[in-house]
């Protein structure tokens, strides 16, 4: 069995010729074909793309046994901390890439990888939510449109189906500090999401955008980029940057451990942090790109889009904090609590 | 005698059931015709997402899904097949032989395992023997769980045939093989078709397992599309289900034509 | 009459006895090899000390079924008792297969009837018809399905159009949303094992019966469906198993408010909580549940023949 896996596999390999090979782990469209093929033309190496669908996802197959398979993937923020700390990671220095420099200042010395040692920013965005203007005018700069809806929102509301995004923005809702291990503040919090949860028609991050689309919800918690598409799509949604605060996450690209093509991937990172090719994806995406310069290169609506061009009294945003395992525990109980 | 096999009511549950199961593919084609790239709001009717299938950026990894896809489906279904009706013939016909009920446990474990666990525990299985996972890790994972869904449509129909067809040829010499093939097998037919077809579908829908499994770039059709729906479903997905569906009618009306043509000829 | 297919044993030797050893081991082969071994390995794992965030540390643990059987409160100190979370997340998703599994029943046997008895041309083509739709995928179906049943869909503006409803129903996120998907998702895999029982069903045996007068649906009840059960019991196992795990339709029609027992096991492994040996040890309670319900069945079969 295993002499025929390995026979068949060069017969549907696409043949890889020239400068070698580079195996990329990746979230599915977020990264525009156009780039692929731009980076195949300047290096001659040939890029297969794999995709997943959750950070969670990546981190069990890779643990399951993929690594190793893998040069670069692409984690959100607390995903890398993780994976630095389960040690899937490889480090590189400032002096491999020659972009190095052109990360933006602010995204260079990042809590969840300091110094960025086996990471460069890929997109960055925030999670609050966006509402349908024509279900409801009054005013949207709270959290309490999610936890405590008016009456017009009321089991009209999607929220992502996320741990950590629900938790945190609950958190964030109530004054609480993440990862807390006040009893009083996570009994807060459980009974502020279970008397909360009666309010809302679904849990979905996949569907996030379509249900604001189609109308099946009149509010749902979302990424800004996807509720710029939502927007694109004809719904009349308002992306909120509310008051109490809201959830920044930025995606990396890393360096994977055991890559079996170091130089190849080092290559496509520099690339990635190329002014033009990092517009490319804010183009594609509808995010925010961690590379400056990248102003001339993007699209009008991109560069004025109001979901990524937070308001002046816009309150700063917070990264998911990674917690303890012990502290995780008590987060983790409390999610399935609200999920029973 | 016609009242025996006629119930009032059955046709109407019937086209109740067609009714069911096609409506939403009307969606599916309707909007592969979409002139706007949502699939929620209609934009005017368009070939484009037809085009961009066959010329699109997407047009090469989405036609090799397509094809791992097929080839997959139809490899494992058959080996699937094979060993079900084997396995059938030693369950049903085997008397009651030693590992018998164990046999008959191990049969249906594909389907009390759920799909995620059988997921992780091939990928890390095989991992552990050092199979490189692709193409054919892919392929071993899918005529596994496919043998319960070949094996339950094909015993249940040889429990309803009696041996004595097999013994009357028998009687009259034939060999094992002989009264296997000419007799028993055309007997078992609609079963087996059944359980070849229950197979192929469930090879070819299967996502959850196929991804743990499926090697770095290896994609089937579920996975492209599971991936690609990461940002909304494009009319694009609903064009290449449209051309799975037009594939599938072809093929119907090609066994079809096959059937009659054979039947016409003496 | 076995119940499960192949369940019982035999008479209906034919000389195959001696066959029945090499017979089986393909399917040993395969399915011992590359399934039960696999399996064998999680059910380990289930016994075995959490690692944080997925994986497992090679240390004896009944932590994992501590977790499902005994709570302790939030924060671990009341006295522990009985945790009913995950009975209830069982309890649900055994009726929501069983309901499903009913109503697949319900149309899936007309209809697989209504199929059988057919010229034997146009059988096959009456199959096709069946399986066709299943060369879409499963998701691209039931996102079509949930576009046609949302308040603003076609179903809606029909029943309104027609004057039977004045507001739209509302069906998305409901359970009966999740039931329909759950039947579009696994009617094939009724409708042919029934087919391929009643097609071999000897209709000279309700012409008999209907001599001697008795109606046709007593003749359906008492003498045609103890002869066609077993397609119907390979039908309803092929609908009720894979319906138990299923999360597509539960999350997508139904909203995920709340765990099923697939969308449970899932996030214990690609979820926030990274929790392999739960994970593990709750596929180990539900294989053994459905495994004992099927090991009981084939037996009082088998008692009941003998």
């Amino acid at each position: 069995m295993k002499r025929f896996g390995i026979a068949l596999l060069p017969l549907l390999a696409s043949p890889a010729f020239g400068e070698g090979e580079l195996k990329v782990y990746h979230w599915f469209e977020y990264m525009p074909q156009e780039l692929v093929d731009k980076f195949q033309a300047e290096t001659g190496i040939t890029v297969t793309i794999d995709t997943y669908d959750s950070n969670e996802a990546m981190l069990a197959s890779l643990k399951a046994g993929k690594l190793g398979q893998y040069d670069v993937a692409v984690p959100g923020d607390y995903m890398v901390q993780i994976m630095a700390e389960e040690g899937l990671l490889d480090s590189f220095s400032p002096a491999d890439l020659p972009n190095f420099g052109n990360i933006a200042p602010q995204w260079l010395d990042v809590p969840f990888d300091p110094g960025r040692k086996s990471s460069i920013p890929y997109q960055w965005g925030s999670t609050a939510f966006a509402v349908n203007r024509d279900v409801y005018q009054g005013d949207i700069n709270t959290l309490a449109i999610l936890f405590d809806p008016p009456d017009e929102l009321k089991g009209r509301i999607n929220v992502l189906d996320s741990q950590g995004e629900v938790l945190a923005l609950g958190s964030i809702y109530l004054g609480i500090p993440q990862c807390s291990q006040d009893r009083a503040q996570l009994k807060a919090l459980m009974d502020m999401l279970l008397a909360a949860k009666p309010h809302w028609a679904s849990f979905g991050s996949d569907t996030a955008k379509d249900v604001l689309v189609s109308g099946d919800a009149a509010a749902g918690m979302i990424y800004n980029g996807f509720a710029a598409k939502a927007r694109a799509e004809g719904a009349n949604v308002e992306y909120a940057y509310p008051k109490e605060g809201f959830v920044v996450w930025m995606d990396n690209a890393v360096l994977l451990k055991d890559a079996p093509n170091r130089d190849n991937a080092l290559k496509f990172l520099n690339f990635l942090l190329e002014p033009e090719n990092a517009a490319a994806v804010t183009n594609y995406a509808a995010y925010t790109a961690g590379v400056t310069g990248v102003e001339p290169f993007l699209a009008e609506e991109i560069r004025t889009s109001p979901e990524t061009n937070p308001p002046a009294d816009a309150p700063a945003g917070s990264f998911v904090a990674v917690c303890d395992e012990a502290t995780q525990k008590l987060y983790d109980a409390i999610w399935t609590n609200l999920k029973k | 005698m016609r009242g025996v096999r006629h119930y009032p009511g059955f046709l109407a549950l019937t086209l109740v059931c067609l009714t069911v199961l096609y409506a939403p593919l009307l969606v599916v084609t309707a909007y592969s015709f979409n002139g706007s790239t949502s699939i929620t709001q209609w934009g005017g009717f368009s070939w484009r997402w037809y085009a961009d299938v066959f010329t699109g950026p997407e047009s090469a990894r989405f036609g090799l899904a397509a094809r791992n896809s097929l080839t997959i489906a139809v490899l494992a279904a058959t080996a699937a097949t094979l060993i079900a009706t084997a396995a059938s013939l030693a369950m049903v016909r085997g008397g009651r032989f030693r590992g018998r009920t164990a046999s008959f446990a191990l049969i249906n474990l594909p389907l009390m395992v759920p799909e995620i666990v059988t997921a992780v525990a091939s990928l890390i299985f095989f991992t552990m023997v050092g199979l490189r996972t692709g193409y054919g890790t892919i392929l071993i994972a899918h005529i596994t769980f496919c043998i319960p869904f070949a094996y339950l449509p094909i015993s249940a129909r040889l429990e309803g045939i009696e041996p004595f067809f097999e013994e009357a040829a028998r009687d009259l010499y034939a060999s094992r093989f002989r009264a296997f093939t000419q007799v028993l097998l055309p007997l078992m037919a609609p079963g087996v078709i059944s359980g070849w077809l229950l197979a192929f579908i469930i090879s070819l829908d299967d996502f959850i397992i196929t991804n743990f499994v499926k090697g770095a770039g290896m994609e089937t059709l579920p996975t492209a599309i599971f991936g690609s729906v990461k940002q909304g479903i494009k009319p694009n997905i609903m064009a290449i289900s449209t051309l799975m569906l037009a594939a599938s009618a072809a093929v119907v009306t090609l066994s079809w034509l096959i059937n009659r043509r054979g039947q016409r000829s003496p | 009459m076995a119940g499960a297919p192949g369940a019982g044993g035999g008479p209906k030797d034919a000389g195959w006895g001696p066959l029945a050893l090499p017979l089986m081991l393909p399917t040993w082969a395969v399915i011992g090899i590359f399934l039960a071994l696999p399996v064998l390995l999680m059910a380990v794992y289930s016994f075995l000390t959490r690692e944080f965030r997925g994986g497992v540390e090679w240390q004896f643990s009944l932590a994992a079924y501590d977790q499902f059987f005994v709570t302790r409160g939030l924060f671990g100190d009341e006295p522990p008792s009985l945790e009913w979370t995950y009975i209830l997340i069982f309890w649900r998703s055994l009726w929501q297969a069983a309901l499903a599994t009913g109503l697949c029943l319900l149309i899936g046997f007309p209809t697989a009837w209504f199929i059988a008895t057919r010229s034997p041309r146009s059988r096959t083509v009456w199959l096709f018809l069946v399986t066709i739709p299943y060369w879409v995928n499963l998701l691209i179906r039931t996102v079509s399905l949930k576009f046609l049943i949302r308040d603003n869909g076609p179903l809606n503006e029909f029943l309104m159009g027609i004057g039977l409803t004045s507001g739209p129903l509302p069906l998305v996120n409901t359970n009966l949303a999740v039931q329909l998907g759950l039947f579009y998702s696994y009617l094939p895999f009724m409708v042919l094992p029934i087919y391929a029982a009643v097609e071999r069903y000897n209709f000279a045996l309700s012409e008999a019966a209907a001599d001697l007068y008795a109606g046709r649906w007593r003749i359906l009840w008492e003498i045609t469906l103890p002869v066609v059960r077993p397609g119907i019991v390979a039908g309803c196992l092929l609908v009720f198993i894979p319906s138990l795990g299923a999360f597509l339709a539960p999350d997508l029609l139904g909203g995920a408010k709340n765990f099923m027992i697939g969308s449970l096991i899932d996030e214990q492994f690609k979820g926030s909580q990274g929790n392999w040996p739960f994970g593990a040890a709750v596929s180990v309670i539900l294989m053994t549940l459905v495994m004992l319900a099927l090991l009981i069945y084939a037996r009082a079969q088998g008692r009941g023949r003998a």
